[in-house]
């Protein structure tokens, strides 16, 4: 027999007429290999329906389920209970919007990313059917994909002190993203073109170094490595465009 | 309510979805995508292994043409798959993966030189040519000639899936997450779009279009045991099915994949197999080669599936709290392969699990995994039924699987019929002006305001959805699972005839308000048990076993009566799904013939039939050879 478990859950819904933020606790008979996926399914469809909470691929590799499990973004569904003391607290990411109960709004903030990093490769080369397609050393195919790898589930951003105290910082994940491109020689953007995006207190110069994005990185992205490379990249940038000035 | 106008509409922001969408505003139309989640979330960004493309870039793949990878398609459906379409996919696949490499996608490349590989657990050596350097690889993968499948790592699905996803914010595509279409609007003639709830703060909205798409993936989310994402539940296709003029295709051939790990039914990829992962039984014996010498772990996922249930039944099985299983083996793969090429493999050993692959089994079953059913479209994608209505992707029965579906065919169909079917798409648009109805439109919001406002006041019965959804998904897996058997079938439809009677009285315990899951899951349910209705009654009437629809008291392939398509509707108002039939291609390429594995006998076809419909090709000699 296993443990009983007590969660104690965020619960909000906005669209209830006199709705508070409240906490509420649920008892729940532990399982073998239970995960925080079975257990919230297990909650909703035994106890109360109305929980609301995001999951999807449940296998760790779309990033829905992201909340705060006892104060530490991760992903709910490879979270296992027996990793956890028998009283798990469950909380939204902060920083996202809340949609209701533990499940946030990431689409609307990534979608808004794409557009202000031009999330997309920058070519004037035009796509011919009838040709051979253009060569690439198979390690920076594999350095593009070690960069690629952000599943978005917004752990990084939620983690982040800087995005905590302002809303218009870009965060790791932004940051990642435009040093995926930096990477793939595809891109034709100039140093001085991703220096127009990143290049200020919003981009790579605010953060504070605290190192939480990688910490709390579900997929293990070298986040940290990329903000020093960027930031160094965009260092020698500013200081060319200063001495081109004089 | 907000109404919302585009040329075409697209339900759904995966692969198939979003590359059908790409199409259209490449062409100058106005495209907008729904999504339940935001689309990189998609269920094709789970898919690990790759896309099957006959480039013939990497040693083993030499020689590689389309024609082949068209045999292995149509060998791989069982001959029940389309062989126009399949002759369509295998010729514009390479083009499509070069336009991916193109767009962003970062390929594994041709590395020159010595390297290792395995094969049924046995070490080779292979040699990449020096001028081949730097083109897109190929990896091996189960029921192919060739090494065709090109890969991302083992995330390949994601990769493509950003790069998708890019192209559309850089084409200015409007791709709404958060939105679930719950009906289609139509006059009985035409479609015009859908009535949609916004899973933010539930409220309905309209869209509107000229052209509609389903492109929302598979519906193994009614068995109980599946490796889909809990977004694929059959909401597109209840859709169409609703309407009771559009046919699901095929609804008995439901592929099982051979590897689930147990107990939570994730899928660990085919590339384990194809990259030399062995399956051990109880004993820790290899046994795969016993039933197939020539493919072993490589044969079609059908076949391996099958005999790992026939092993088990034999005895071979290893006891588990959860049932018996079997293991794969990948530790001689070592370190570097499996942290590198086979990462998200070591990830879900490790989160799910809690074991390291390098040292340990891993413990695994079939499991449902893909649906070649589908909503039954023509080569160009256009829905039976409804004009202006296309599918695209798992979603639709367009049909170059058949019965059985090839690794790594999938993935590349979300985008290279994305790109056929979005071309056609964009003709059909060109040349089709409409009207809309406004009367039509109300008359299907009222209705759906209706349907709402009796399921959360329990207007119909209390009955709880979950318990319903529970009793569809049991009857699934006892009676419509790897095998089949008319008992088991009989037993299965019956009990589904009282679970749809359940669905029909299901009311909300909560109160339904906002994003509210509970009623998502009591709008489409009755929806689900028609889909398992027909694939129940559909499989009791094919009384012969063909690709993943495994008859054990009808086990040969019968060709003289078989050779044909189901096509389930379900007219307005019915208990029961009116199954028709139809050829199962206009033509042979490739007449009917053993597939090379997996044993069985066939029922030849009437001859002058196949002699009267086999056109010349260059397949047919290649064919012979073989």
């Amino acid at each position: 027999m296993g443990r009983q478990i007590k969660f104690e859950i965020f619960r909000y819904n906005p669209e209830r007429k006199g709705d508070v933020p409240h906490m509420q606790e649920y008892i729940l008979d532990e399982h073998p290999n239970m995960t925080l996926f079975i257990a919230l399914n297990r909650l909703r469809e035994e106890q109360d329906p109305s929980l609301i909470f995001d999951f999807c691929c449940r296998a760790g590799i779309c990033g829905a389920c992201a909340m705060v499990i006892n104060g530490r973004p991760g992903l709910a569904c490879q979270t296992k209970t027996k990793d956890l003391p028998g009283h798990i607290i469950l909380h939204p990411l902060p920083v996202f919007k809340l949609v209701g109960d533990l499940s946030v709004d990431t689409g609307v903030w990534f979608r808004e990313m794409y557009a202000k990093t031009e999330s997309w490769v920058h070519t004037k080369k035009v796509f011919d059917p009838a040709k051979e397609e253009e060569r690439m050393d198979n390690s920076v195919a594999e350095q593009i994909y070690e960069l690629e790898r952000c599943i978005e589930c917004g752990c990084c951003i939620s983690a982040c002190g800087t995005a905590r105290l302002r809303d218009d910082f870009m965060g790791a994940a932004a940051l990642n993203r435009i040093a995926r491109f930096v990477v793939d020689p595809r891109d034709e953007r100039t140093d001085e073109q991703y220096f127009e995006v990143i290049g200020n207190d919003n981009g790579i110069f605010g953060c504070m170094g605290l190192l939480a994005c990688e910490d709390v990185c579900p997929k293990g992205l070298p986040l940290q490595n990329q903000l020093g490379f960027l930031r160094r990249k965009m260092g020698i940038t500013a200081m060319k465009q200063i001495f081109r000035k004089k | 309510m907000q109404t919302y106008y585009s040329d075409l509409l697209v339900i759904g922001a995966g692969l198939s979805g979003e590359r059908v969408a790409c199409e259209a505003a490449q062409n100058g139309f106005k495209a907008t995508c729904l999504s339940i989640v935001p689309a990189r979330r998609s269920h094709s960004s789970a898919a690990q292994g790759g896309m099957q493309a006959a480039l013939g870039n990497s040693a083993k793949g030499e020689g590689d043409t389309p024609d082949i990878h068209f045999i292995d398609t149509v060998k791989g459906s069982d001959w029940g798959c389309d062989q126009e379409v399949a002759r369509l996919f295998a010729d514009a696949a390479p083009i499509e993966m070069r336009r991916l490499a193109a767009w962003g996608v970062p390929w594994n490349r041709v590395v020159p030189g010595q390297s290792f590989y395995f094969k049924g657990g046995e070490k080779f050596e292979k040699y990449e040519k020096e001028e081949n350097e730097g083109l897109i690889t190929a990896r091996s993968f189960g029921g192919t000639a060739k090494w065709r499948t090109c890969y991302t790592s083992d995330g390949t699905g994601h990769a493509v899936m950003c790069t998708m996803d890019n192209r559309c914010a850089q084409l200015g595509i409007d791709v709404f997450d958060k939105k679930e279409a719950i009906s289609l609007i139509h006059d009985g003639d035409k479609c015009m779009g859908a009535v949609v709830r916004d899973l933010r703060n539930g409220e309905l909205e309209v869209h509107l279009a000229k052209a509609t798409a389903i492109c929302t993936g598979g519906f193994g989310r009614i068995y109980k045991a599946t490796t889909n994402a809990v977004i694929c539940d059959g909401g597109g296709h209840i859709l169409a099915h609703e309407t009771g003029l559009v046919p699901i295709g095929n609804p008995e051939s439901i592929q099982f994949h051979p590897t689930g790990i147990v107990p939570t039914d994730i899928l660990v990829t085919e590339g384990c197999r194809g990259d030399g992962g062995t399956l051990l039984d109880v004993n820790e014996e290899r046994f795969m080669h016993i039933y197939e010498p020539e493919k072993a772990e490589l044969a079609s996922r059908d076949v391996v599936s099958r005999r790992m249930t026939e092993h088990m039944r034999a005895g071979k099985g290893v006891k588990s709290p959860y049932g018996e299983h079997l293991w794969l083996d990948i530790r001689h793969l070592g370190d570097k392969h499996i942290s590198t090429k086979l990462r998200e493999v070591d990830e879900i050993c490790h989160h799910f699990l809690g074991i390291d692959p390098r040292t340990q089994l891993i413990p695994v079953r079939p499991t449902q995994h893909y649906t070649m059913a589908g909503i039954r479209t023509d080569k160009d994608g256009a829905v039976y039924g409804l004009k202006g209505l296309y599918s695209a992707g798992e979603a639709a029965c367009w049909d170059m699987h058949g019965f059985n579906r090839l690794g790594g065919n999938s993935l590349a169909e979300t985008v290279v019929a994305g790109g056929i079917i979005g071309a056609k798409i964009v003709e059909f648009l060109k040349g089709y002006e409409t009207t809309f109805d406004t009367r039509v439109i109300n008359a299907e919001i009222k209705r759906q305001q209706e349907r709402i406002h009796d399921v959360i006041h329990g207007r119909n019965g209390k009955l709880n959805v979950y318990d319903v959804r529970n009793e569809m998904q049991e009857a699934l897996m006892k009676g419509c699972f790897v095998f089949r058997n008319k008992d088991g079938l009989e037993e299965c439809v019956a009990t589904l005839q009282g679970t749809i009677e359940k669905a029909r009285k299901v009311g909300l315990v909560s109160d339904g308000v906002g994003c509210n899951h509970e009623l998502a899951a009591a709008l489409k349910i009755e929806g689900q048990v028609r889909l398992a209705m027909c694939i129940a009654q559909a499989a009791l009437v094919r009384t012969e076993s063909r690709g993943s629809h495994n008859r054990e008291d009808f086990p040969a392939r019968n060709d003289k009566e078989w050779l044909n398509r189901t096509l389930a509707y379900w007219p307005m108002g019915a208990d029961m799904p009116d199954l028709k039939y139809e050829d199962t291609t206009p033509l042979f390429e490739l007449p009917p013939g053993d597939r090379g594995y997996g044993g069985g006998k066939i029922i030849p076809a009437d001859e002058k039939y196949v002699k009267d419909r086999t056109v010349k090709s260059p397949v047919t000699e290649i064919g012979k050879k073989k």
